[in-house]
């Protein structure tokens, strides 16, 4: 797929520097990118790649350096001129009207909606369709369409406006294995017709199978930059955090007793959100229940459920045989269920608060108050002990929690959780939603290795991910949620990534639903 | 030009700016000075002398002040837990209406006072209530809802003063009977005007500031007024905290309105308020919410309002300058808050 190294050099970025207050999001980072080739930008959450395509493409001013695409230099600021010099994004939250047709949207915005010709306009996308492997109907209202095929509107969009550079960011976050491998078919029928890819990730696998090279940031500078051919993963995580990578794998054990049990519980859909459709689940102890899916599949339905946040519309939920009854995040709490919550900017924690307060949140009035008046100096300790015991990087408890990295507000959440219980003898129950996303590779060794750690002590723990890597390393006993629906559970190691992919999608569910 | 968060402000942001937003302020009231003819350092310093120059003028500073300190205090209260009461002049007048009903007569001393006291807070409180009902069961923005309350409830001031309530003795102008000496809050010094409902107001400052940071309500009503949906995560009850907030805001509202009837005025007027209540906002939104600084905020208010009306008998410049400082100073401050927080960049 690629032209070679000969190819003529499309777009270049010139020692880039741009800093916000203290931090230098980017430092320095040279970038070059040949006609036909596709050039991964590998690196971790906050290792800079998106203010670096923020500022190719105009949504952000560097402090130094320059662009250059087709050897003219971009004006800087100016996302207009990016897009007549052939530079296209797609970026990783669409930016479509659900309420218009696909031939609509990639008109939108390059000519008046109102004048009528459309004809050359449908032409154009017809073939550009064709070319590249983009299957969607252009008369199907976007609102309509599944996640994949938005985002063939998206790269249409780009192509049909003359688009010669693609930045793709984070483009297979939303998509099931499947979709993924015909994103990447569509790449290489792109590089084939002479256009140049950037694509962001941090999914090894992904930069393996699809670029020709890659560029590896970490801390904002360029710390490597390789062919894939001479390289492997190992080598290429090893470049993106700076040592040996070793992620744990949680080994098999023997399931205990029923902790938790949803039996046959519906919610209503919420907008596009589907509820849930007849869920039973059992969570038993000593076990890790994996939770897989496209994330907007009920998860989130399911992680409220759990949480103590929503009732179910229809069904039961029982904890060790009896049905629950005032059924609210307190009593969830109290009932030994820990929660790390998807959100932990938002839902986890307090931003203005401090590491203290923040770690009161859940049990100040039942361990760290008498009548109302807040024991001050005990919730500080048991800050404390928070901090020394799961390694939360921080000047000290008094520190607001906004100041900490992703990393280290979840060692707080987590400390937090693992805290809670009946009688503080740990909880019982964990939910873990999304536990490491956005963390650095060394928190989410240590996260998984907590989760490990709380499943041997007899905790039933629920882990729901978006990362098959992550489910299938962890869990016990894999579920796939697919509209609402979910899946029988699979055993370890019975169940490959296409497999649960094709659950993923939705294709294994029909039978199920006759019955 | 966008804004960009600064994590760790410097003292000089700090203070600086606030200091900075201070000295704009007067240089806005030297400016109107101007305009209005007169020389703008002599008004400055008629204004300072005016409110702070005798001790006469400290305490009537300081009675001006009072009101202040208690609706400065409902709102700082409610506006921590991001509970929008703008209604503190409509309980400040249930606080007097109270005061007025069982201060004629219906009680006598000792029970009156504390009394009265009690039954206006929770008349203030139960006229937030209401609104703050309307809010979590309905969701009913609570802005609209307790600003009318105001009007509504002036016009029904209004009715009492010319119905019910009117004095026989009153000669024809709309004021309450007046309150029998027992139902009077006494003096602090006796000769003095300033009385005892400056001190109340001042232990109320220390009581809201006690109940902020060392009781679990005052915890949930600062992480339901950050955060709701975190609060809500972690077992908090959002909607009880709020409904208590909403009590406790009422109520020290309702003390503004009593304190000034009992310690002041003797009688009730639909003149009681020149808008204590919307002042209070102010005097909040200066003080950062916080309710020690409320008390500096409020005296400072009252500071500027009596230096002016002195000021305007010396200098001849319309009262109305008090009300622009007000605003002008409530803005820059506003402005200097802003700007120790985030930073402004081009680009």
């Amino acid at each position: 797929m690629s032209e070679g190294k000969g190819a003529e050099v499309v777009l270049r970025l010139d020692r880039i520097t741009k800093r916000f207050g203290a931090l230098t999001a980017n430092d320095a980072v040279s970038l070059t990118l040949r006609r036909g080739e596709v050039v991964a930008l590998l690196g971790e959450n906050g290792a800079g790649k998106t203010t670096l395509m923020n500022i190719l493409f105009g949504h952000y001013v560097a402090d130094e350096g320059s662009v250059e695409a087709f050897g003219q230099p971009l004006p800087p600021g100016n996302p207009r001129a990016a897009l007549q010099a052939g530079v296209g994004m797609v970026h990783q939250h669409f930016t479509l009207a659900g309420n218009l047709t696909v031939l609509e949207n990639i008109r939108l915005g390059t000519e008046g909606l109102w004048s009528r010709g459309h004809g050359g306009a449908r032409a154009k996308v017809e073939r550009l369709s064709r070319d590249f492997g983009l299957a969607v109907h252009p008369d199907a209202k976007v609102g309509r369409l599944s996640v994949g095929e938005r985002q063939r509107v998206e790269i249409l969009k780009a192509l049909y406006r003359d688009a010669r550079i693609l930045i793709l960011d984070e483009p297979t976050a939303v998509l099931t294995p499947q979709e993924s491998e015909a994103l990447f078919a569509t790449l290489r029928k792109a590089t084939a017709l002479g256009l140049s890819v950037i694509f962001i990730s941090h999914k090894l696998h992904e930069v393996m199978a699809i670029a020709d090279r890659c560029v590896v940031l970490r801390h904002g500078r360029v710390v490597g930059e390789v062919d894939t051919h001479a390289t492997d993963k190992g080598a290429l995580a090893a470049l993106m955090v700076g040592g040996e990578l070793s992620l744990p794998r949680a080994e098999a054990r023997a399931p205990g007793a029923v902790l938790m049990k949803l039996d046959s519980v519906s919610t209503p859909d919420r907008g596009a959100a589907p509820g849930l459709k007849k869920v039973t689940l059992d969570l038993r102890a000593g076990q890790i229940t994996g939770l897989a899916g496209v994330s907007g599949n009920g998860q989130a339905a399911l992680a409220e459920i759990i949480g103590g946040l929503a009732l179910p519309a229809e069904g039961t939920i029982l904890l060790k045989n009896a049905p629950v009854t005032g059924w609210s995040p307190g009593e969830a709490l109290a009932r030994g269920v820990a929660r790390i919550p998807e959100d932990r900017h938002h839902q986890g924690s307090i931003a203005d608060f401090d590491l203290t307060e923040n770690a009161v949140l859940e049990a100040y009035r039942s361990r760290f108050s008498r009548r109302g008046w807040m024991n001050w100096r005990a919730a500080r300790e048991f800050a404390e002990t928070i901090i020394a015991g799961y390694d939360v990087r921080c000047p000290g408890p008094e520190t607001r929690i906004r100041l900490l990295s992703g990393g280290n507000m979840q060692k707080l959440i987590l400390g937090r959780a693992m805290a809670g219980g009946p009688e503080t003898g740990g909880p019982e129950i964990i939910l873990a939603n999304q536990p490491v996303r956005g963390l650095d590779v060394g928190a989410i060794a240590y996260v998984q290795s907590q989760l490990i750690a709380a499943r041997d002590r007899g905790s039933s723990v629920l882990l729901i991910s978006e990362d098959l890597d992550e489910i299938m390393g962890l869990s016990d006993v894999i579920h796939v949620m697919s509209q609402g629906r979910l899946s029988p559970g699979f055993a370890r190691g019975t169940m490959t990534a296409a497999e649960l992919g094709l659950w993923m999608a939705g294709q294994k569910f029909g039978d199920r639903d006759a019955a | 030009m966008r804004l960009e968060a600064i994590a760790n402000p410097s003292a000089v942001r700090r203070l600086g700016l606030p200091a900075l937003a201070l000295v704009l302020t007067m240089g806005v009231a030297m400016a109107l000075a101007l305009v209005a003819g007169a020389n703008p350092l002599a008004v400055l310093g008629q204004i300072a002398t005016g409110a702070l120059g005798s001790k006469l003028a400290i305490l009537e500073t300081l009675n001006r002040a009072t009101p202040l300190i208690f609706t400065g205090l409902a709102v700082a209260v409610a506006f921590r837990a991001k509970l929008w009461n703008i209604g503190a002049e409509a309980q400040l007048y249930a606080g007097a209406i109270v005061a007025v009903v069982l201060g004629t007569g219906a009680l006598g001393s000792p029970l009156v006072l504390p009394v009265s006291a009690a039954v206006a807070m929770l008349a203030g409180a139960l006229l937030l209530l209401g609104p703050v009902l309307l809010k979590t069961r309905l969701g009913v923005d609570e802005v609209v809802t307790t600003l009318l309350l105001n009007f509504i409830m002036l016009l029904f001031v209004s009715y009492l003063l010319e119905g019910p309530m009117k004095d026989p003795g009153g000669m024809g102008w709309p004021k309450s009977t007046p309150l029998i000496p027992e139902a009077r809050l006494p003096r602090i010094v006796e000769g003095l005007r300033l009385h005892w409902g400056f001190a109340l107001a001042i232990l109320a400052a220390v009581v809201v500031w006690v109940i902020q940071t060392r009781t679990t309500l005052g915890f949930e009503i600062r992480a339901v007024g950050q955060n709701p949906e975190a609060a809500r995560f972690a077992g908090m009850p959002v909607n009880a905290v709020l409904v208590k907030t909403a009590l406790l805001s009422g109520g020290l509202a309702a003390l503004a309105g009593w304190s000034e009837v009992a310690g002041l005025k003797g009688h009730l007027s639909s003149d009681l308020s020149p808008g204590f209540g919307y002042t209070g906002i102010i005097v909040a939104m200066l003080a950062l919410l916080h309710p020690l600084g409320v008390i500096l905020t409020a005296i400072f208010v009252a500071g500027i309002f009596v230096g002016s009306d002195a000021m305007s008998r010396a200098a001849g410049v319309p009262t109305y300058i008090a009300d622009m400082l007000m605003a002008t100073a409530l803005l820059f401050m506003v402005l200097a808050i802003l700007l120790t927080r985030v930073r402004v960049v081009r680009g």
